[in-house]
């Protein structure tokens, strides 16, 4: 026991979790544990928006597997955290935040910048807790990181009256918190293995599924291994990009209503799909009824409640992927000897179509998918690429190759534009030594923008390609196809010069008129140690394709506009 | 109708973070009770809700998944005790209307609380069903005001939650 104030007790309590970075904004609420963060090596990184600073916490927890920390003061700095946090509890990803709380004696009172942020985020964090007293706050920081960063990853958040880090107390730090009602079972049942594995070794038309959950617990070796013992086609969902080498031969890429033609077309015809750490959003099955109505679904998750939630399973693995698969390889290895090909894996050619690559041309645009894949080409393999929300997001999903896991990252289930950019911030700070790329639409990059002041002000010099046509594309898009090309309240006319607003704010701005000058630009860009905002001009016409027209099956995959 | 029965940290917010759960996921529960154990640090949170086997699971498989949430069962139907506890204050100016009130009360085994001259407040448990029959015959009578508990439950025998 040390008699300290809460304001140090918090900053110990953060340190001795391991935090590094902190991305927020001060107000009256943090004054004192701001001033308690000028006596700590913790660098905290002053974002422009709550918003954008739990991005920014979201996408450094996604990229080093670490719990990512955000700080907020009371009120309206907490409110804007709330779609930061849905962003990153959906996700899967380790999210936490700190906020500031008016004093014990006014809560209720409607004081000054006082909000229930309790109750405005239970429904959005995986658990929150108010400390109220100094001596509470160690063991809520050691409870909220033990949350977060086990079982099913997810956001939680932290609240602190104000008066609560002012006065002193004499101040314990626990080693170990105890939930009665939280327990982490990582390890598979062996009855649950066997089953599955008996299942996968009869297969005749396998396919793996990957979702994040693979990423998460580090499995895509142990992923790779079982597909090719099994010869599976092996699909990702969004979040599970980076799963599988895109350029391995079993790869099919994504699945879903932007997926591509192989995934889409073998999904439906698979007698055994085995599922891992992916929960079956509406975009990954398109019509429920349709998605694999012949198939054997094996479901492998560490959250119980996914199970059946979605899709009915023939069995169940409850447990860590990485755990999972590595059990069930061992089994199919013993229950049948190795083969080394099969016709069913050779299907894929039969489905796989050329895309991107031959378009028309209609200058001045350029073609998103073509720029996207001179993107690539340009990076190195290990290059972090994080996407905004819309047209952008499926033009990453279908033409950036991902080669390794935690090289992919993208708002997969709230769809939150304005996500990548800040997001793309916190992956830089995270990993300083490997280039980072924002793949943004014009309309996702407006929303959160002003992250251009931290990203210069911290020295971390990200590349941000906007895919530009003046419009929100993904709307203007399904307008396009399913309204009778009625657009509505979707054309950005009032879009900013962006080579002129990244200049305003100190970084690069370049704007390309063919893609050789685009991957000039981007090798610049590498190169350069401040941002670099590449702008694109594209077609607003463009459509992303495939597409699963919204209500069908994957098997009506479309390949052109109606 | 299912019962569910799960034990809680008996913390502030709790109550709020489990019916915020059945309202976010669309659970829709018929009652819901509440009530320290005799370790003060637990609650007993018992619920009655209709819903398909598969809703159902998902039903015990979120609340497991609360932090707050220590254990969670559905009840066995054929070896569960379920209660509820019904105040009802009858209208009962007509002397004959008196009487009846009496004898449903009394058919129920119930307890006369409180008479005056124009009610009769009867305290009447028992399993819901039991509840909704004796509601039913005194309705005639003209029920001026009424509460029910929500159902409580607990397994028979060696079964516990």
């Amino acid at each position: 026991m040390t008699e300290m104030t809460g304001a140090r007790a918090l900053v110990k309590a953060l340190e001795r979790e391991g935090t590094r970075h902190i991305f927020g904004i001060s107000g009256g609420s943090l004054i004192p544990i701001c001033d308690e963060l000028l006596n700590s090596d913790m660098r905290f990184i002053l974002a422009r928006h709550e918003q954008g600073a739990a991005h920014m916490a979201d996408g450094y927890a996604r990229v080093l597997n670490k719990v990512g920390v955000c700080m907020a003061t009371s009120g309206p700095g907490a409110t804007n955290l709330v779609t930061g946090l849905a962003t990153a509890q959906i996700d899967s990803s380790p999210v936490v935040a700190v906020t500031g709380q008016v004093n014990r004696a006014v809560i209720g009172s409607d004081a000054f910048q006082e909000c229930d942020i309790i109750g405005v985020s239970a429904s959005v964090t995986k658990y929150n807790i108010q400390a109220m007293s100094p001596g509470e706050i160690p063991e809520a920081v050691k409870k909220a990181f033990h949350v977060a960063n086990t079982g099913r990853k997810g956001a939680v958040l932290v609240d602190i009256p104000k008066d609560c880090t002012t006065e002193s107390a004499d101040i314990a730090f626990p080693d170990h918190v105890a939930f009665r009602g939280y327990t982490v079972n990582a390890a598979p049942r062996p009855e649950e293995l066997d089953w599955a594995a008996r299942i996968l070794a009869g297969a005749e038309r396998p396919i793996i599924m990957a979702g994040g959950g693979v990423i998460t617990a580090g499995a895509s070796g142990e992923l790779v291994e079982l597909a090719e013992l099994l010869l599976a086609p092996t699909a990702t969902s969004l979040m599970g990009k980076g799963a599988i080498p895109g350029d391995h031969p079993l790869s099919l890429g994504l699945c879903g209503m932007h997926g591509t033609m192989e995934a889409n077309m073998m999904v439906p015809k698979s007698d055994v799909l085995l599922v891992v750490g992916s929960r079956f959003s509406d975009r990954t099955t398109g019509k429920i009824s349709e998605f694999a109505p012949n198939t054997k679904v094996i479901h492998v998750d560490i959250d119980r409640s996914e199970i059946d939630k979605n899709v009915e399973t023939v069995t169940r693995v409850v447990g860590d992927a990485k755990l999972a698969l590595r059990g069930l390889t061992d089994r199919v290895k013993a229950m049948r000897t190795t083969q080394t090909s099969s016709e069913w894996s050779k299907r894929i050619h039969e489905f796989r179509c050329e895309m991107g690559e031959n378009g028309e041309e209609r200058p001045p645009y350029l073609r998103a998918p073509k720029v996207v894949r001179a993107l690539r080409q340009e990076l190195p393999r290990d290059a972090i690429v994080t996407t905004e929300v819309g047209q952008n997001q499926m033009w990453a999903a279908l033409h950036y190759d991902a080669y390794l896991p935690r090289t992919f990252f993208t708002s997969g289930g709230l769809g939150t534009m304005g996500w990548g950019f800040p997001a793309s911030i916190g992956a830089k700070a995270a990993k300083p030594e490997v280039p980072v790329v924002d793949i943004a639409g014009d309309g996702s990059f407006g929303m959160t923008e002003n992250g251009l002041a931290t990203a210069v002000e911290e020295g971390l010099p990200v590349v941000v390609v906007v895919l530009n046509n003046n419009v929100l594309g993904m709307v203007a898009q399904w307008q396009r196809l399913f309204y009778d090309h009625r657009y509505s309240a979707v054309k950005l006319k009032g879009n900013p010069d962006f080579v002129k607003l990244a200049g305003a704010y100190g970084a690069e701005g370049v704007r390309v008129g063919s893609y050789d000058e685009f991957r000039a630009a981007v090798r610049r860009a590498l190169k350069a140690d401040v941002p670099t905002v590449i702008d694109v001009p594209i077609d607003p016409e463009e459509n992303v394709m495939p597409m699963v027209p919204p209500g069908m099956g994957l098997k009506d995959t479309l390949m052109e506009g109606a | 109708m299912h019962t569910v029965s799960f034990l809680v940290e008996n913390q502030p917010g709790v109550l709020f973070n489990v019916s915020n759960l059945f309202r976010r996921r669309g659970f829709n529960i018929d009652s819901i009770t509440v009530g320290a154990l005799e370790d003060p640090r637990v609650s007993r949170m018992t619920i009655t809700v209709d819903a398909d086997p598969k809703t159902l699971n998902n039903l015990l498989d979120q609340l497991d998944k609360m932090v707050e949430v220590i254990r969670v069962k559905r009840l066995d139907p054929l070896r569960t005790v379920r209660r509820e506890m019904l105040l009802v204050k009858l209208s009962t100016r007509d002397p004959m209307a008196r009487e009846d009130a009496l004898r449903f009360i009394n058919g129920q085994h119930g307890l006369v609380l409180d008479i005056d001259e124009e009610s009769i407040m009867a305290e009447v448990s028992g399993e819901p069903e039991e509840l909704d029959r004796f509601l039913g015959n005194v309705k005639s009578i003209g029920i001026v005001e009424m509460s029910r508990s929500g159902v409580t439950a607990l397994e028979k025998g060696r079964l516990t939650l």
